[in-house]
């Protein structure tokens, strides 16, 4: 395909609807984003303005260098969000407020998260520091960070005294330092000031979504008002883009050059936003951010809480969502295995209605599902009550940050010595997300005990047909079927003891 | 105590301040190459078109797409190089191939009004190809007998007399990958013709003046109509050593060529599949001790994985070859080094330069045979160190070698060894699912470019006439703080607060000649440099100074910006209206300064000589535990004692020290260069060429417990302020993480069990020496009582003889 060239100057080719465009509000003044086309990223915008502290390390969200602060919804209030730039469309951000390195200080009146990197040794190349200034900034502001209870002895080290998550910087690579001075500023932050002002813009809600729609450089970029609409627009052009985190969008946009000729905005569409937890079904709403549900959930869904901190980064998981981990339908996706685990539905919505179709039936090959051309994923349905003993394996290189080889999630019930019920969903070793019947089979009725273990593990093993790549072989990927009941079983008899 | 080393009363250096520029690192103000692009008019971008395959000729070049793409401006072919086709400095790199010689091999290039229109005018370029066999891996190589350079052998003692006199003798194979430099800010280059018709580049490069170089000859110039600027690098780590030159001679052909400033930059996926990265390495080895576990011989062919052209292999190997005995002495050892030519990109310099694959082996071998000879790790490491005065394999004394026991000593006590081991053995004893190791390693590592001749640093420093200092010399600044240590040594020579002192960027049109910033050496030469040109102007300033007070100029004390005399009773001047008397006495207010190594020399053809000034020690300790399930893995806590001498800047070896650690164990554990060694049509292919595929270490990866101690009374006579470099060595502390899973993998087995453990030890590496500590299987390749003659290089071998020496013995040096 031969790709439409940015001919800069070229306005005459520019349509604009949906009423004026509203300028984003950039470290506090208004940048008009009428130079951004449907596919220039945030960061390329940015860097087009003369910021220089945003820079591109990866273009895949995978090293931070290009995290930014946005001013999401939290309830009637906001938060600071950190986010990488180079992931989103920068018309994405349109009358958003957006703050970078060089609008939370200056060389001569450094942020208290600026100062804290200085002086500590922080930054050495100083290529990655404000990307980190801002995951840290984000950390920094978090309203409930102080009400973490202080770590005990052999906490993971992964909890500053401050109530400090690391895990907020899991998606900043520093090349340089080793990170021990980075944790070490993050760990000795105080508390915002009481004149603090972008701890007071958090009181505020979020300026309104703007109904943006530009048409520029060959492709279209609109954010529709409703569900409906969002729909319409999909039935009108089946291979439009829709991009709610974009996590994947920017990957395959800087990368592998796509050009969508239509991308829709539906992240902040109300209808895929919801969050309920009834008597027999949580409902969670596709567009959230695993972030939002990580917090509207509270640990209410256990494997899910597990999945959370294991799921890419903090960075990734603040734009990521459900729907779209689904939506791309990778079989190295790490929420399937859980949500296959949790023998959860997916709600789709197209122009013939919603239908809900469980999470086993909805893969049908190598990112292929049965959603339909004009379909929207709206929700996961989670079933009451939930199975009381859970695990999530993920195997991979690198802790944080990585994409599984093999990602194995246990959800199962055991009454009386007997297991009543067994669910367990697989990722990495076939082309779909799979849930493994023949164990679940052997499982179920059969006494809990190591010996049902054994003969288990020897199933599941069996389980796909995992295959050898850069990640891992495929003699690894079997073996690490075969070893994740026996390690589930003795996790479980170590809680059992400990209880 | 030379005058090099001695330190005035109260000075800047060693003082533990921040990086010169972090506040504006902090606030994203601290500006690298292609930032400059937004401060430019005009700039064309600049895409390559990349080879798909392994190695092929090229046919055919068909360009008219391209030109008709729109925003393309013009395509640079090997037609429009007024001067040399070549990229390096052995002739071996032509800058647009007629052969590609590896996947992602640029062709040529796309110069266009946006990135966007550059890249779709690269993917209408049409390029014939006639492919060619390929050899992928190293082993290939080896079996094809394709090598390229110089094979050395560094030999010392009887080799065969040390194995007849052994006790105990084992011979073994190992292969080890490379590593990616993934240095956050990627090539990049931006070229204009100034208003001078001077080529002006700004390029991420640790060495401008070649860079320079490269530009002039290919551009067919003289070196005084190229200047290179280097602001800062987001991190180099050796990778911009060589591997900016062609990009840069790229964009200044551009800008000449259409009189516009041309912008370089490759994107992640260019730079990882584009530019060179650490040689990986196979060495064929056998080993022999005598009945007291001491090393008494040691006979090895290693062979690095040089790519498709020569680059720094050479030295690279040189080094490896210098560092192959690490810490430990052996009387008797034969090392044959060779270069493997393999369809892959051109390896080259990073941190460590060879010597962490030297010492690799090594280390491999010492923690394979412990089990084996009933002795523990830590012991047999300990036992075989360097003595005070023993010589090197290539006749160097090793003087300090009380250093590396001092730092044991130090650590086994601040480290709490002895207890925290009996805590280990607790642990193991009660769980069967995870086991905990710890191991010490240590490292040795040589100080000064193995050539002779790179030794030598410049600097100019200027006083104005307000006081203010402004200093220049030939480093670069890449992250590792030289900028920060250079003004400490300025403020320090010249008796100012640091305020007073500003740097500016590195520009070959300010010191020529330049060596790179590499080899750990920047702090040495360039601080050499600009402590030599303050002292000129600081003796110039006390003459002044002392008629003034009407004592002798040795007499006058500059301290602070203050200036005074001992035995004289005026008051003290400021140092501004010492420079402005200076001034209106005519007195020269600039300096150029120089330094030269002084007691190096090294006849590379032998391998034999002093080719360092001093050596670099430190000893590290690192405890791990490994789940058994899954062979992931954590570390607990890392100790470290390092000796960087009397520290210029406390804050920054300490930042060295840490970072340089994390890097190896990256190296060593978690790194993966995995190239498609199918016979598909991606042969060659890199296959982990992104940061979602080539995992660096993250947060997840930082010792959770890291403790730093740098070696006290540690001195070093003979370098600036006392202090010894701190770039590379703190790299190879990292061992340690790798020998601490190798034994916690052991622990999964019967106790004395020797296991085998693939490099880099990802979890997968450690699940199945787990496995095979389970079984008892020590790898099918170690023979134990008995060995194999490594491959003996043959008798035309081609001996080292870098063309930098030719010159220089030419030169009548």
């Amino acid at each position: 395909m031969r790709n439409t060239i940015d001919e800069r100057g070229g306005d005459t080719a520019r349509q604009l609807e949906g009423g004026p465009r509203m300028p984003v509000n950039l470290n506090g003044v208004p940048a008009p984003l009428d130079d951004a086309d449907p596919h220039t990223n945030a960061l390329d915008w940015l860097r087009s303005r003369g910021l220089t502290g945003a820079k591109e390390g990866c273009a895949e969200g995978e090293c931070g260098a290009c995290s930014v602060l946005v001013r999401r919804p939290s309830g009637n209030r906001s938060t600071w969000t950190a986010i990488n730039a180079c992931l989103i469309p920068a018309l994405s951000l349109d009358g958003q407020d957006v703050v970078t390195s060089e609008g939370l200080g200056t060389p001569d009146d450094l942020h208290p998260v600026q100062q804290e990197m200085a002086v500590r040794g922080g930054s050495q190349c100083g290529y990655c520091t404000p990307g980190f200034v801002c995951s840290m900034a984000a950390e920094y502001y978090r309203e409930d960070r102080h009400a973490d209870p202080a770590p005990a002895a052999g906490d993971d080290g992964e909890h500053g005294p401050n109530g400090f998550d690391l895990h907020a910087l899991s998606g900043n690579l520093c090349r340089c330092t080793g990170y021990r001075p980075i944790r070490d500023a993050a760990y000795a932050l105080d508390s915002p000031a009481a004149d603090d002002e972008f701890a007071a813009r958090q009181a505020e809600p979020t300026p309104p979504a703007v109904a943006t729609r530009v048409t520029a450089a060959g492709a279209e970029f609109v954010r529709p008002q409703s569900l409906g609409e969002a729909v319409k627009l999909l039935g009108e052009t089946p291979d439009a883009q829709l991009v709610a985190g974009a996590t994947d969008w920017g990957v395959s946009v800087n990368l592998m050059r796509a050009r969508a000729p239509r991308l829709i905005a539906i992240d902040r569409l109300a209808e895929l936003r919801g969050l309920t937890v009834g008597d027999q079904v949580v409902t969670i709403g596709a567009a959230l951010t695993l972030s939002e549900i990580e917090r509207g959930l509270d640990g209410r869904i256990p494997l899910l809480a597990k999945l959370f901190p294991q799921f890419a980064s903090r960075l990734i998981r603040n734009g990521a969502t459900l729907g779209g981990n689904l939506g791309t339908g990778s079989p190295i996706g790490d929420s399937p295995p859980v949500l296959l685990a949790l023998e959860a539905e997916v709600v789709l919505t197209g122009q013939n209605g919603e239908r809900a179709v469980p999470l086993a039936d909805y893969f049908t090959g190598y990112r292929q599902s049965v959603r339909a051309a004009d379909e929207i994923i709206t929700a996961l349905r989670v079933p009451l009550p939930l199975a009381p003993h859970t695990a999530f394996h993920k195997i991979a290189k690198r802790r944080f940050d990585d994409i599984s080889s093999v990602a194995v999630a246990f959800a199962i019930d055991i009454e009386d010595g007997v297991v009543s019920r067994a669910a367990i969903g697989l990722g990495g070793v076939a082309a779909t997300p799979l849930r493994a019947r023949t164990t679940e089979a052997a499982l179920v009725g059969a006494p809990w005990t190591a010996e049902t273990v054994q003969t288990a593990a020897r199933t599941l093993a069996a389980e796909g047909t995992p295959m050898a790549d850069h990640r891992a072989s495929s003699d690894y990927r079997r073996a690490m079927l075969a070893t994740s009941l026996p390690k589930f079983f003795a996790q479980f008899e170590q809680e059992e003891t400990a209880r | 105590m030379s005058n090099l080393s001695q330190r005035p009363a109260n000075p800047v250096v060693g003082q533990a301040i921040p990086h010169e520029a972090a506040s504006l690192h902090v606030t994203g103000r601290a500006l690298y190459t292609d930032d400059l692009v937004q401060r430019t008019r005009d700039v064309l971008h600049a895409w390559p078109v990349q080879s798909p395959h392994a190695h092929a000729h090229v046919t055919g070049l068909r360009l008219d797409d391209a030109l008709a793409t729109p925003g393309v401006v013009r395509v640079l072919t090997a037609d429009d190089v007024p001067g040399v086709n070549d990229a390096g400095v052995k002739h071996d790199e032509p800058l647009f191939p007629t052969e590609a010689m590896y996947v992602g091999h640029a062709i040529c290039w796309v110069l266009a009004e946006t990135l966007e229109a550059a890249r779709a005018g690269a993917a209408a370029v049409e390029v014939d190809y006639a492919p060619l066999p390929a050899l992928v891996t190293v082993r290939e190589a080896i079996a094809a007998g394709s090598f390229q350079g110089a094979q050395p052998t560094l030999e010392r003692g009887d080799i065969e007399a040390g194995f007849d006199s052994a006790t105990m003798v084992f011979s073994g194979e190992f292969e080890f990958k490379g590593q990616e430099h993934f240095y956050l800010e990627t090539h990049c280059a931006l070229a204009l013709v100034d208003e001078n018709q001077q080529i002006f580049v700004q390029s991420s490069t640790q060495h401008p003046s070649e860079t320079q170089e490269i530009v002039a000859h290919v551009l067919g110039l003289a070196s005084h109509e190229v200047t290179v600027q280097c602001l800062r690098m987001g991190g180099g780590f050796g990778g911009k050593e060589m591997q900016p030159h062609g990009l840069a001679a790229i964009a200044a052909l551009g800008a000449t060529l259409t009189g516009r400033p041309v912008r370089l930059r490759l994107n992640r996926t260019l730079d990882m599949t584009m530019t060179g990265k650490r040689h990986g390495f196979h060495s064929d080895w056998r080993v022999a001790f005598d009945d007291d576990n001491r090393l008494v011989a040691l006979d090895t062919t290693i062979t690095a994985d040089g790519g498709w052209s020569l680059d720094l292999s050479e030295p690279v190997l040189a080094r490896a070859l210098c560092h192959i005995e690490n810490s430990y002495y052996i009387p008797n050892v034969r090392v044959n080094g060779r270069i493997a030519k393999s369809n892959k990109t051109s390896q080259t310099a990073f941190r460590g330069f060879g010597g962490p694959q030297g010492m690799a082996v090594i280390e491999d071998i010492l923690g394979r045979c412990a089990p084996l000879l009933g002795i523990d790790a830590a012991e047999l490491r300990h036992r075989n160190l360097y003595q005070k005065d023993q010589e090197t394999p290539y006749g160097q004394p090793v003087e300090q070698a009380d250093r590396l026991h001092r730092a044991w000593g130090q650590l086994t006590e601040s480290g709490d060894l002895e207890r925290r081991r009996a805590e280990i053995a607790e642990f193991n004893r009660t769980h069967s699912d995870r086991k905990r190791a710890l191991a010490i390693t240590p490292v040795k590592f040589g100080i000064s470019f193995n050539l002779t001749a790179f030794n030598q640093g410049g600097a100019l420093v200027l006083i104005y006439k307000d006081g203010s200092v402004l200093i220049n010399h030939g480093g670069t600044e890449m992250g590792q703080g030289l900028h920060t240590k250079m003004l400490q040594v300025a403020a320090t020579a010249l008796g100012v607060p640091l305020s007073t002192v500003r740097l500016a960027p590195t520009r070959t049109d300010k010191v020529p000649n330049t060596s790179a910033t590499a080899a750990s050496s920047g702090a040495d030469l360039n601080g050499g440099a600009v402590k030599n040109a303050c002292e000129q102007l600081r003796e110039r300033l006390a003459t002044v100074a002392s008629q003034h007070f009407g004592v002798h100029p040795s007499d006058v004390r500059i301290e602070a910006g203050r200036v005074s005399a001992i035995g004289s009773n005026a008051d003290p001047l400021a140092w501004t209206d010492l420079v402005q008397r200076a001034y209106f006495q005519r007195v020269q207010l600039s300096a150029a300064g120089y330094y030269r190594t002084e007691g190096l020399h090294w006849d590379s053809a032998a391998m034999r000589g002093c080719p360092f000034k001093y050596f670099a020690h430190g000893v590290a300790a690192t405890e791990v535990e490994v789940d058994g399930f899954t062979g992931a893995y954590r570390t607990r806590r890392v100790d470290i004692v390092h000796d960087v001498g009397d520290s210029l800047s406390p804050l920054v070896d300490i930042g060295q020290i840490e970072g340089g650690f994390v890097q190896g164990a990256g190296w060593l554990t978690l790194e993966e260069l995995v190239w498609d060694e199918s016979d598909r049509p991606t042969r060659g292919r890199l296959q982990t060429q992104a940061a979602s595929t080539y995992k660096l270490p993250s947060f997840s990866e930082m010792p959770p417990d890291f403790r730093v101690a740098l070696l006290e009374q540690a001195e070093e006579e003979g370098a600036v302020y006392g202090s010894k470099a701190v770039g590379e060595p703190p790299l190879m502390l990292a061992f340690s993480v790798r020998e601490a899973l190798r034994q916690a993998a052991a622990e999964f087995g019967r106790p004395g069990t020797s296991v085998p453990l693939a490099m880099p030890a990802t979890p997968e590496a450690v699940f199945w020496a787990i496995e095979a500590a389970r079984t008892g299987a020590f790898g099918d390749d170690l023979l134990v009582g008995e060995t194999t003659l490594p491959p003996q290089p043959p008798a035309d071998a081609p001996h080292m003889h870098p063309e930098s020496e030719r010159l220089a013995a030419d030169a009548g040096v």
